[in-house]
């Protein structure tokens, strides 16, 4: 491995951004994207979940018999997602109930599972925070600017703390296919081919 | 063999140390979850449908178990230390699912003091606006809780929320099946609102 360590942390925001370049965690981000809250909470609750659990996997890697180690990891990644979700429950019980089924499906996101199998269990402790830190940044970054795009222009406002910021004047009629199901999958895919054209250069 | 133990051993204690730390939280959280569920589930919409009170109505409720039925919990709204209002949960079904309605009666005169919608899967900016649009459910203020309400479309009374005609036919719908429910749950409601005065 020739990164260095801010390689590891930088790599997360733009050469292995996780749902662009990875192509990982796409449940979440077509689902959880109609409104920038929502967006970024997902991505908050997932660097968490991804920093704690590289960090104590990485702590681990030594003690953990090779045979069993996805049933350790998803042992504890789930523990971090319960706690994810106990917390939001208690302190920012609107969010949770926006963002419902998803906060528990971060144990089965492809995320930190992959993080954990491909990078934690091979680096340091250190290395492995960075890393799981980069890729929450990235991942909540492309979830907040795809939720911004489909928001924007779905509903002519941006919502925040619970109040609507009408953006688009009155004239605006919203294209309300945006912030339906299938509007996620074209805004993704537009991303994706925004992403691939700049990634050339 | 030796491998053997230790993959045991390994899980094991990392499952011990999960569970432990989980029920640990959870032990410490469970107060206010449950608070944060009273306040921002029901608490916003029974604000919104008994506003003249002289109590808190989220904080003084009573739960009643209609008959085989789902527990409910109903919010009292005292007027002069006397309850005046009740306010109850039922439910109406929409564009995208079912909707939760908050539906506030006036004990004495069995007017609805107020609709409000609790929890709903609506079309963002269209049905949604069921919940948001108060001039949409201040149509129900003061009609009799017995009336059949239906939107204009269907020879009604209610005006619709323009481009969400399902929607304000399930919150008309699910208002009049409260109302039935309500007059069911009546007898149950007085008995139950003499243990809140004391």
């Amino acid at each position: 491995m020739a990164n260095t360590i801010v390689q590891e942390f930088t790599k997360g925001l733009w050469r292995e951004i996780p749902p662009f370049r990875l192509v990982l965690g796409l449940c979440p981000t077509l689902a959880l994207t109609k409104s920038v809250e929502n967006g970024f909470g997902m991505g908050v609750a997932l660097t968490f979940v991804l920093v704690c659990s590289n960090v104590l996997i990485s702590a681990l890697r030594k003690i953990i018999p090779g045979k069993v180690r996805i049933a350790c990891f998803i042992i504890v990644v789930a523990t971090f997602v319960i706690i994810v979700e106990l917390m939001m429950q208690a302190y920012t019980y609107s969010l949770y109930q926006k963002m419902g089924i998803f906060i528990p499906l971060i144990v089965v996101n492809c995320i930190p599972l992959g993080r954990a199998e491909a990078f934690a269990s091979k680096n340091g402790v250190l290395r492995s925070a960075l890393d799981g830190l980069g890729m929450g940044i990235g991942y909540t970054l492309s979830l907040s600017t795809l939720a911004a795009f489909r928001e924007l222009f779905g509903t002519g406002a941006i919502t925040l703390y619970e109040k609507p910021i009408q953006i688009m004047g009155a004239s605006f009629e919203p294209f309300g296919f945006l912030v339906e199901a299938p509007g996620a999958f074209v805004c993704l895919g537009l991303m994706l081919c925004v992403m691939n054209m700049l990634g050339k250069k | 063999m030796k491998e053997m133990i230790s993959m045991v051993v390994v899980l094991t204690l990392l499952s011990v140390f999960s569970g432990g730390s989980l029920s640990y939280l959870r032990d410490i959280t469970k107060d206010r979850i449950e608070k944060q569920q009273l306040k921002f589930v029901k608490g916003p919409a029974v604000m919104s449908v008994l506003s003249n009170t002289s109590n808190n109505p989220v904080e003084s409720y009573f739960k009643l178990n209609a008959g085989t039925k789902e527990e409910r919990t109903i919010f009292v709204g005292m007027v002069d230390g006397k309850p005046k209002y009740v306010a109850f949960e039922g439910n109406g079904k929409g564009f995208g699912g079912s909707m939760g309605l908050m539906l506030g009666v006036d004990i004495e005169t069995d007017q609805i003091a107020g609709v409000g919608i609790t929890t709903h899967s609506e079309t963002p900016g269209l049905g949604s606006r069921a919940k948001t649009d108060p001039e949409f459910t201040n149509q129900f203020k003061g009609k009799a809780i017995s009336e059949t309400f239906k939107v204009k479309t269907d020879g009604g009374q209610i005006d619709a929320l323009s481009g969400a005609t399902v929607t304000s036919r399930g919150v008309a719908e699910g208002v009049t099946q409260t109302g039935v429910l309500y007059k069911e749950l009546k007898p149950q409601i007085l008995e139950g609102l003499k243990t809140v005065n004391k």
